[in-house]
C-alpha cells in the first residue's frame, strides 16, 4: 500500500477497507463466517468437478453399449453431411447397416440379422470372438476380412454346420469362420430372435441383398472429445430427416440410465445439503458480525465517517472477503476432488478425464451470492446506526423488517440451489423440506423460550437460572435452537442416506444377480431347461413367455411410427414388442396407478387386460383405461390398461413393458425367456448348456452388470465422500449455534457472578438450557430426517425405504448429551474469566 | 479586545421523547456558548439529561427545539453526513466506557479518525457541502500521527495489544490519543472517570488537561464529580433539564 498510489480516484476506501479487512482477519473476527463459506464453496466445487468427471466417465463407459458415444440411427441411408460433420469435428466415425436376410448353407436356410460394419467399428468396447464353441474368447483383431462372416454359434448349430462352414448370402458366399462371443452394441436389441451375421461393408455389394427397397437400419456411430460430441449433437439433432434419431447409452440401456441418474442425483444431494446447511452457518456468522460491527460503525460515524463512505467500505469489504473466501474454497474442492479421484482410481480404467474449469465459477458464483445474501443487507444496514448509540447503549441498529433480510437470505439461497442443482424436482423438494423444518425449530423455539419463561418463574435455583437464560434472550435462542436442528439434521439425513437409501440402493444389484440371458427358449424345451437349471443348481428368476406383437392402436388412434416426434417413441412403436403374460406380478414391480388382476383369493380368471409400464406409457402417450391393440401372428388381440407399473430395470431380472392377462395371450405362439447368476468359477457350464439346448441364444449381461454395479459402488463412495463436507458443515453450524449467545452470556455471567453465584452453578444452569435445547432440536430434526429420508427414497430415487428406529434414539438423546455438553463445555470456557474481565469485555 | 471565536452555540434546545408515559421532556429550550480554547464542565445527578446534551452540541442528535451552531456551521442546515463530515478531524470525543474497536490494536484504533478522514476526504464531492476537516492530513502519515499521539499519552510500549489487553485506564488513554490525533479544535468529554478507580481517573484527567493545554482545543467536560469541575474554566449545572451556572 504505497503512498504512490493515493493519487487514484477513490482509492482510498479501497485501502481502508482492505487494512479494516485485515485487521478483522487478523483479530479472528471472521473465522467462522470464513469457514462456513470456505466449506460451502469446497463442497460445491468438489462436487461440481467431481460430479463432471464421473459423468463423463461414465458416458465414456456407457459409450460401450452402443459401441460408440452417440448413434444415429435411421431407416433411410444417412446423408454423408453427418459424418462429414462428425469428421470436421474432430470426431471418429463408423457406419454400420442391419437387415434381415435369409443364409444357405447346402440345402438349409435359416432367418438372420446381418450386420455390415466397417473398419472403424466398433468405436467404444470391443468384438469378442471364439474359433468354436469351447475355444477361450479372444478381441477381435480387425474388422472381418473380405469374404469372411462372423456368425453367432446358434447358426451353425441349427444349419448343422461346424465353423469354417460356407454359407450363402444373396449372391455372395462366406466363410463362417469365427463364433460371435460378445458384440457390444447387441444390447440395443437384446431380444432379437434370427441369430447375428457379421461382415464387412465392403463385401455387401457382392450380395446384391441391398437395394433402396430394402428394409435396412443405417447407424452412424461417433466417439471423441465429450465437447465435440455434444457439439456435434447439437448440430445434428435439428438437421435429422424424419427417418432418423439420436442414441446415446442412456437410452440404449434404461439399466444403465437408471443407475447413472441415481448416482448423480446422490451427489447432487449431498451437494445441496451442504449448502443448505453451510448456508445456515454463514447465516448465523453473518449476524454474528453484523452484531459486533454495531458499536464499531456508530464509533465510526462518531469520529466522522459519513454514511456513503461507510457503505462503501462495508461492501468492499465483503467482497473482498468474499472473493478470497471463496478461492480458497474452490482450491479445498479442487484438493478433495483430487482425493476423490485418486479413491477412485481403481475403479475408472485410464486417466479420469481431466476436471473442467466451470465448477471454479460456480464455486465463487456460490460464496459471493452466499454471502451477499446474508451478510450484505445487515452490514449495509449498520451504515444507519445513529452515531448516538456512542452515549445510549439502547440504541441498536435499525431492525429492518426481519422479512426483508429474510427474503434477501431466501433468494440467495434459493437461487445457490437452483443453480446448483440442475435437478429441479430434486431442489425444490429439498428446499421445501428444509423450509419447513426451518420454521418448525423457529416456532419451536419461540414456543420453548415462551414456556421457559412460564416455568422459570415456577421453579427457583439453578433450574430457574438456567430457564430464564433462555427466556432472557429470545432472539439468541431462537437462532441457537435453528442451527443446532439444522445441525443434527444435516447429520441424520446424513445416517438415512448412508445407512438407508444408499443400502437400499446396493441392494437393487445384490450379489447373485442375474448375469445371463436365456432367450428363445422353445416350448419344448420348456421343462428340460427347467430341470437343466435345477440339476446344475442355478436359480433362474423363472421362465417367462414371450409374445411378439406389433402395436397397432392405442384407443380410437391408429399407431404408425409417424406419429411420435420422439424417436424413441418412434422406433419403438416400429418395432415389435415383446409381449408377456403372468398370473402374479413380478416381485420388484410395483403398480402406480390401477389395479394388478389377480388379488388375493380370486379364483375365476380375470378379463383380458394389459398392465404397461409407466415409463413407455409417458413415452408413447397411454393412459389408465386405454384399448391397446395388437398385431399378434397375424391376428388382432385388443384390451384395455388396468394398470402401469413401475419397473427396478436396474434389477437385470427379466421385465417386459407390457404384460397381459393369460387368457389374453396363452394361446398365442410363443417362446420363452428366462435369466440366472452363473459365477465365474463355473464359467464352464456355458459350452455345456449351449450344446444342451443349441437353439438357445444366451446373452452375457456380466459386462454391463459390471458397469452398473460399479456406478452403484463408486457413487456410493463419492457420495459419502462429499458427506464428509457435509458433517463439517453440521459441525460448523452448531458451533455457530453455540457463539451466537456468547456475547450476551459473558455479560450475564458477570453480573451473576458478582451476584455471588458460583461456577458450580453457573455450569449447572448452562447443562439445563443447552441439555433442553438439545432435546428439541433433536426431536424436531429427527422427524424431519425420517420424512425427508421418505419422501427422497419414495419419490426420487425409487428405493423401498423403512424407518429406522435408531435415528430417533440417536437423533433425540444423541443430540441432548452431545449439544448439552459440547454447549455448556465451549460456553463455559468462554466463561471462566474474572467477573471484572468479564463485565469489562463486555462494555 | 476583539470577543473570542464561539466554537459551539446552543440555542433554546429542547428534546422531548416519547415514553411509556406520554411525551416526556429532557431539556427544556437551553442556551449555551463555548468559546474557542475554553473548558467548560457540565454537572449535574444521574438522568439530568447530561448525555443528551452532549449528543446534541456534537451533532450526534437532532433536537426537538433550537439550534446547534458547531465550528460556525448551523447543524440543521446539514443532514447525517454533512455533520458526521463536520465532525471528522474537528470534534474529539472521550467516552465513559471508552468505545475502542475491539478489532483493532491501540495503534490503530488512534489513526482510525485520520484513516476515515482521508477517506472520507476523497468522497467528499458527494454532498456534504464543501466541508472537509483541515487537519490537512494525508492517509500515509496516519501511522507516524498516531504513534505520536500514543507517544504522548506515554502508551508507545502498547501500540500493538488490543483493548482487551489493556487496563482500564489504558484503554481511556487511548480513546484520548484518539481523540487528540487529529488536533481536534473541540473535545466532548462524557464522565471520562466514571469506569475508573479514583487514582487512575486523576492520572486520565490530569493528561486530558495537559494534552489540551498543548493543542489549545476547547473542552466540554461532563461530570458528576464537583472536583473534576472545578478544574475547568466555567461550571454549569444541569438539573431536570434546565441549565444554571455554578460559581
Ligand atoms: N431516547 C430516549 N428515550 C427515552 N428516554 C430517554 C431517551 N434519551 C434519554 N432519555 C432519558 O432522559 C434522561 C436523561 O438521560 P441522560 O442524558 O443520559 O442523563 P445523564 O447523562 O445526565 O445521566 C434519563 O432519564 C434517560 O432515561
Ligand atoms: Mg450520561
Amino acid at each position: 500500500m504505497s503512498a504512490g498510489k493515493a493519487r487514484m480516484p477513490a482509492a482510498a476506501p479501497w485501502r481502508l477497507a482492505l487494512r479494516l479487512l485485515r485487521r478483522d482477519w487478523r483479530s479472528g473476527e471472521l473465522y467462522l463466517l470464513a469457514a462456513a463459506l470456505v466449506l460451502t464453496v469446497a463442497a460445491i466445487t468438489a462436487v461440481g468437478f467431481f460430479t463432471d468427471r464421473i459423468e463423463r466417465t461414465m458416458q465414456r463407459q456407457g459409450g460401450e453399449l452402443i459401441a460408440a458415444d452417440l448413434a444415429i440411427d435411421s431407416s433411410r441411408p444417412i446423408p454423408p453431411s453427418f459424418a462429414d460433420a462428425a469428421a470436421a469435428r474432430g470426431l471418429e466415425v463408423a457406419r454400420t447397416l442391419t437387415f434381415r436376410s435369409v443364409v444357405l448353407a447346402g440345402d438349409d436356410t435359416q432367418l438372420v440379422q446381418v450386420k455390415a460394419v466397417d473398419d472403424a467399428y466398433p468405436l467404444r468396447g470391443e468384438m469378442r470372438l471364439k474359433a468354436d464353441i469351447d475355444a477361450a474368447e479372444q478381441p477381435a483383431p480387425g474388422p472381418p476380412g473380405d469374404g469372411v462372416a462372423w456368425v453367432e454359434p446358434r447358426l451353425l448349430y441349427v444349419l448343422g454346420a461346424d465353423p469354417g462352414a460356407r454359407i450363402d448370402l444373396g449372391e455372395a458366399t462366406f466363410t463362417a469362420d469365427r463364433l460371435i462371443a460378445y458384440e457390444p452394441d447387441r444390447g440395443g436389441n437384446f431380444f432379437q430372435i434370427a441369430p447375428r451375421v457379421m461382415i464387412h461393408m465392403d463385401a455387401l455389394p457382392a450380395t446384391g441383398l441391398v437395394t433402396a427397397a430394402s428394409r435396412v437400419r443405417h447407424r452412424l456411430l461417433v466417439a471423441g472429445p465429450r465437447d465435440a460430441v455434444a457439439d456435434f449433437a447439437a448440430w445434428a439433432e435439428p438437421r435429422l430427416p424424419a427417418s432418423a434419431g439420436l442414441i446415446d447409452a442412456r437410452e440404449a440401456r434404461p439399466e444403465f440410465a437408471t443407475a447413472v441418474d441415481r448416482a448423480s442425483r446422490f451427489l447432487h444431494l449431498a451437494a445441496l445439503t451442504t449448502l443448505l446447511v453451510a448456508g445456515a452457518a454463514i447465516a448465523l456468522a453473518s449476524r454474528r458480525l453484523v452484531d459486533r460491527q454495531t458499536d464499531a460503525v456508530a464509533v465510526m460515524r462518531c469520529l466522522g465517517a459519513p454514511r456513503h463512505l461507510l457503505t462503501r467500505i462495508f461492501a468492499i469489504r465483503l467482497l473482498s472477503f468474499g472473493l478470497l473466501a471463496s478461492l480458497a474454497g474452490c482450491l479445498l474442492g479442487w484438493l478433495g476432488q483430487r482425493g476423490l479421484a485418486l479413491l477412485l482410481a481403481d475403479w475408472v480404467e485410464g486417466p479420469l478425464p481431466a476436471a473442467s474449469i466451470q465448477p471454479v465459477f460456480v464455486g465463487i458464483g456460490t460464496g459471493l451470492v452466499a454471502l451477499a445474501g446474508f451478510a450484505l443487507p445487515p452490514l449495509l444496514q449498520l451504515a444507519d446506526v445513529p452515531p448516538l448509540r456512542v452515549l445510549r447503549r439502547d440504541l441498536g441498529p435499525p431492525r429492518v423488517s426481519v422479512a426483508f433480510a429474510g427474503l434477501g437470505a431466501a433468494a440467495a439461497l434459493a437461487l445457490m440451489i437452483l443453480w446448483q442443482a440442475g435437478d429441479v424436482e430434486l431442489a425444490w423438494k429439498l428446499l421445501l423440506g428444509v423450509v419447513a423444518a426451518v420454521a418448525a425449530l423457529v416456532t419451536l423455539g419461540a414456543v420453548m423460550v415462551w414456556l421457559a419463561g412460564l416455568a422459570a418463574a415456577r421453579t427457583r435455583g439453578i433450574w430457574r437460572l438456567g430457564l430464564a437464560g433462555l427466556a432472557r434472550r429470545p432472539a439468541a435462542a431462537i437462532l441457537q435452537i435453528t442451527g443446532f436442528g439444522l445441525g443434527i439434521l444435516a447429520l441424520l439425513l446424513l445416517a438415512v442416506v448412508r445407512v438407508d437409501l444408499l443400502r437400499s440402493w446396493q441392494e437393487t444389484l445384490p450379489e447373485g444377480a442375474p448375469n445371463r440371458f436365456l432367450i428363445n427358449i422353445q416350448p419344448h424345451e420348456r421343462d428340460a431347461l427347467a430341470d437343466w437349471l435345477a440339476d446344475h443348481d442355478i436359480d433362474g428368476a423363472g421362465i417367462f413367455p414371450m409374445i411378439r406383437g406389433r402395436l397397432t392402436g392405442i384407443g380410437a388412434r391408429d399407431i404408425e411410427p409417424d406419429d411420435y416426434e420422439d424417436p424413441r417413441a418412434e422406433r419403438l412403436a416400429a418395432r415389435e414388442f415383446n409381449l408377456s403374460y403372468a398370473t402374479a406380478l413380478q416381485a420388484d414391480n410395483s403398480i402406480i396407478a390401477g389395479r394388478w388382476w389377480s388379488g388375493a383369493g380370486q379364483t375365476a380368471p380375470a378379463p383380458g387386460q394389459f398392465s404397461v409400464e409407466e415409463g413407455i406409457a409417458e413415452t408413447l402417450g397411454i393412459r389408465l383405461g386405454d384399448r391397446l391393440r395388437f398385431q399378434v401372428a397375424g391376428q388382432t388381440v385388443s384390451a384395455p390398461v388396468t394398470s402401469l407399473r413401475q419397473v427396478q430395470w436396474d434389477s437385470f431380472n427379466v421385465n417386459f413393458f407390457v404384460i397381459g392377462t393369460p387368457g389374453l395371450l396363452a394361446e398365442q405362439p410363443a417362446t420363452y425367456i428366462t435369466s440366472f447368476y452363473l459365477p465365474a468359477s463355473r464359467e464352464a457350464l456355458v459350452p455345456e448348456l449351449l450344446r444342451a439346448f443349441p437353439s438357445v441364444t444366451l446373452i452375457d449381461v456380466g459386462a454391463l452388470l459390471a458397469q452398473v454395479r460399479g456406478i452403484i459402488e463408486q457413487g456410493i463412495h463419492a457420495v459419502e465422500y462429499v458427506f464428509l463436507f457435509t458433517l463439517a458443515a453440521g459441525l460448523l453450524v452448531m458451533y455457530a449455534g453455540i457463539q451466537a449467545s456468547l456475547a450476551v452470556r459473558r455479560a450475564e455471567h458477570g453480573v451473576l457472578r458478582t451476584l455471588g453465584a458460583n461456577r458450580r452453578q453457573l455450569l449447572r444452569g448452562l447443562l439445563v438450557e443447552f441439555t433442553a435445547a438439545g432435546l428439541l432440536a433433536g426431536l424436531t430434526a429427527s422427524i424431519f430426517a425420517q420424512i425427508t429420508g421418505f419422501v427422497l427414497a419414495r419419490q426420487l430415487f425409487d428405493l423401498p425405504f423403512a424407518p429406522n428406529p435408531w435415528l430417533w434414539v440417536f437423533g433425540v438423546l444423541g443430540s441432548g448429551a452431545a449439544i448439552g455438553l459440547a454447549g455448556t463445555l465451549g460456553t463455559y470456557r468462554a466463561l471462566v474469566r474474572p467477573p471484572l474481565a468479564a463485565l469489562r469485555g463486555a462494555g | 479586545m476583539n470577543t473570542p471565536e464561539i466554537l459551539c452555540r446552543a440555542d433554546g434546545l429542547a428534546k422531548h421523547v416519547s415514553g411509556p408515559g406520554g411525551r416526556l421532556t429532557i431539556l427544556h429550550g437551553l442556551s449555551l456558548r463555548v468559546a474557542a480554547g475554553e473548558a467548560v464542565a457540565i454537572v449535574g445527578a444521574s438522568g439530568s439529561g447530561k448525555s443528551t446534551l452532549l449528543g446534541l452540541l456534537a451533532g450526534l442528535d437532532a433536537p426537538s427545539g433550537g439550534e446547534v451552531e458547531l465550528c460556525g456551521t448551523r447543524l440543521s442546515t446539514l443532514d447525517e453526513d454533512g455533520r458526521a463530515a463536520l465532525r471528522g478531524g474537528r470534534v474529539g470525543f472521550v467516552f465513559q466506557n471508552f468505545q475502542l474497536l475491539p478489532t483493532l490494536t491501540a495503534l490503530e484504533n488512534v489513526s482510525l479518525p485520520l484513516e476515515l478522514a482521508a477517506a472520507g476526504e476523497q468522497t467528499a464531492a458527494r454532498g456534504n457541502g464543501g466541508v472537509r476537516p483541515d487537519t490537512g492530513m494525508q492517509g500515509a502519515d496516519a501511522t507516524a500521527v498516531a504513534r505520536e499521539a500514543l507517544e504522548r499519552v506515554g502508551l508507545s510500549a502498547r501500540a500493538g495489544h488490543y483493548p482487551r489487553q489493556l487496563s482500564g485506564g489504558e484503554q481511556q488513554r487511548v480513546a484520548i490519543a484518539r481523540a487528540f490525533a487529529p488536533g481536534p479544535r473541540i473535545l466532548f468529554a462524557d464522565e471520562p472517570t466514571g469506569n475508573l478507580d479514583l487514582a487512575t481517573g486523576q492520572r486520565i484527567i490530569d493528561l486530558l488537561f495537559a494534552l489540551r493545554a498543548d493543542a489549545g482545543a476547547a473542552l466540554v467536560l461532563v461530570t458528576h464529580d464537583e472536583a473534576l469541575a472545578a478544574r475547568c474554566d466555567r461550571r454549569l449545572g444541569m438539573r431536570d433539564g434546565h441549565l444554571e451556572v455554578l460559581p
